[in-house]
């Protein structure tokens, strides 16, 4: 517990402007709560807390820019309040045992990619919010020891830390767990940290990897009024910065393969016509779906490249959404391969209206672990994408289109979509890249299962 | 409900879905998807809120017939007249 600082939502994003708060001092939260909004180049993100507590003080203004990592907010535990009397006792057995469930699930070392640093956790899945049922838990230390005496911490904060001669030991960690992130050794490396953990920790200045150099918070509140041409300007830029950083660092491969998307479309066609108009699927939430349950069976091309490849303890699949007037954004459909085809409709429903009206949450921009392009039905008929750093994996779908096909020794018409994937071919191999095509291919072929 | 009440509701239900758009100096016999950008996701939600305004139930096999204004204005007007 303590402070909470201004997220990364994105590899693109390096200063945030907070626009508007929705907590005071004095109110409790839970973990998955939105607390701020918060302008980006690319739109304005409903950002939650990634802890309970109480909020103490709030420390930025609205209006105020500032770089990723500024501490935003002090949030005190909840236990210091149950204790006052405020809140009731906390029953902390379910927060226990996601916390084991989490540390089981993420291979040692914890690591995730810098980006995500200060993002909160991931939000329930299914897209109904269970915050309110979720019994208070006694608040979650995030010491960066471990009882076995090994300081979780990333390949490339050790690497750091290393060459800076810091003992790891020293730091409080702001990754999962309280894994120390390469950004984290840029904060000082007082005791007082470690030793008082809660709301009194106080540090001085977010010296954030990343960040400007000296940027500083500024008033002015330029970002939030800026019209919609300046808005455009700001996405463009926000775009060129990272496709040029993903040009630039990621060594991509392209892999292609045409698929037949003839079983999928009678399947559809023929749920569709026993559904009402409101509960259709279209193609794409088929797509969607073999291609996040593709994901978690072939290696190396869901997840993060952060000085080695880091494999993810889900799949969360951003999918890119195109805004009117131009621009894309790429939030994240949480636990996409665990969803029924229904479920996934409805989220991918709901993440193209609030992408399309600005209401993202900060834990779908900062979460994907693979992304997908999808043309869809006015596109070209092939996209060979450019992968969100730090993901290692993009697949595109182009436009769904009758061609001629043969299928044993005949020649008939099918409908086919043309599947391609960009892969980091520092984490795979074109080979891990195929693969995962013929994975979706072959779930494609059976689409009552998916 | 006639042409012309048509045609106000999917200026209506256009401007949900895309705000910008500007039924007037369209080309009402061109496609609206490639008219006014509209995704797959975007012309389901034209059909829905369509239903809900007016109980019409579009079936998919149907949707070729809506892809333009004059389109979408005959079908609305002609079922709004003899429910399917």
């Amino acid at each position: 517990m303590g402070e909470f600082r201004m997220p990364s939502l994105g590899a693109d994003m390096d200063v945030g402007t907070v626009v508007e708060w929705r907590v005071r001092p004095g109110d409790e939260v839970h973990r998955g709560d939105i607390v701020a909004l918060v302008d980006t180049e690319k739109s304005t993100i409903e950002v939650e807390v990634f802890e309970d507590g109480i909020v103490e003080e709030l420390l930025v203004e609205p209006g105020a820019e500032v770089p990723v990592g500024t501490p935003l907010a002090r949030i005190g535990a909840v236990a210091e309040a149950a204790a006052a009397g405020t809140a009731p006792a906390p029953p902390a057995a379910p927060a226990e045992a996601e916390a084991v469930r989490e540390a089981e699930a993420v291979p040692e070392p914890e690591t995730v990619p810098e980006p995500s640093r200060a993002a909160p956790p991931r939000a329930p899945s299914g897209g109904k919010r269970r915050r309110r049922a979720k019994p208070l838990a006694a608040p979650q230390p995030a010491p960066a020891g471990r009882s076995d005496g090994r300081v979780r911490a990333s390949p490339l904060a050790r690497r750091r830390a290393a060459d800076a001669g810091i003992d790891l030991s020293t730091l409080r960690g702001s990754g999962p767990g309280g894994a120390v992130l390469a950004a984290d050794l840029a904060a000082p490396t007082d005791a007082d940290v470690q030793s008082a953990p809660t709301a009194e920790e106080h540090r001085p200045e977010p010296a954030v990897s990343g960040a400007a150099p000296g940027a500083e918070a500024e008033p002015g509140a330029e970002g939030s009024t800026a019209g919609a041409k300046d808005r455009q300007a700001a996405m463009r830029h926000a775009i060129a910065a990272l496709m040029a950083r993903s040009k630039r660092e990621i060594p991509h491969y392209y892999v292609a393969t045409t698929i037949d998307f003839g079983a999928a479309r009678t399947w559809l066609d023929d749920q569709n016509a026993r559904r009402g108009v409101g509960e259709r699927l279209l193609p794409a939430v088929v797509l969607l779906k073999a291609t996040a349950l593709a994901a978690r069976e072939a290696p190396h091309v869901n997840g993060f490249w952060d000085d080695g490849f880091q494999e993810p303890p889900a799949v969360h699949l951003g999918v890119a959404v195109s805004l009117r007037g131009g621009g894309l954004v790429a939030p994240a459909i949480h636990d996409a391969d665990r969803m029924d085809l229904d479920g996934l409709m409805g989220a991918l429903r709901d993440l193209v209206e609030r992408a399309r009206s600005g209401r993202l949450r900060s834990s779908e921009m900062s979460d994907p672990t693979i992304t997908v392009s999808n043309l869809g039905d006015q596109g070209a008929e092939e996209v060979l994408g450019v992968i969100y750093p730090p993901q290692v994996g993009l697949v595109g779908f182009g436009r769904i289109v009758e061609r001629p096909w043969a299928v044993d020794g005949m020649i008939g018409v099918r409908p086919v979509v043309r599947a391609t994937f960009a892969g980091d071919h520092r984490a795979s191999d074109g080979h891990d890249g195929a693969r995962l095509l013929t994975t979706i291919d072959r779930l494609l072929q059976a689409p009552e299962a998916l | 409900m006639n042409t012309d009440d048509a045609r106000s509701l999917l200026e209506e239900l256009l401007g949900r879905i895309a705000p910008e758009v500007d039924l007037a100096g369209a080309d009402p016999t061109a496609s609206m998807q490639e008219s006014f950008d509209l995704d797959s996701m975007d012309f389901l939600n034209l059909v829905t809120e369509l239903h809900e305004e007016t109980g019409i139930e579009v079936p998919e096999r149907d949707y070729p017939k809506l892809r333009t204004i004059e389109g979408f204005v005959d079908y609305v007007s002609s079922a709004s007249r003899s429910p399917a």
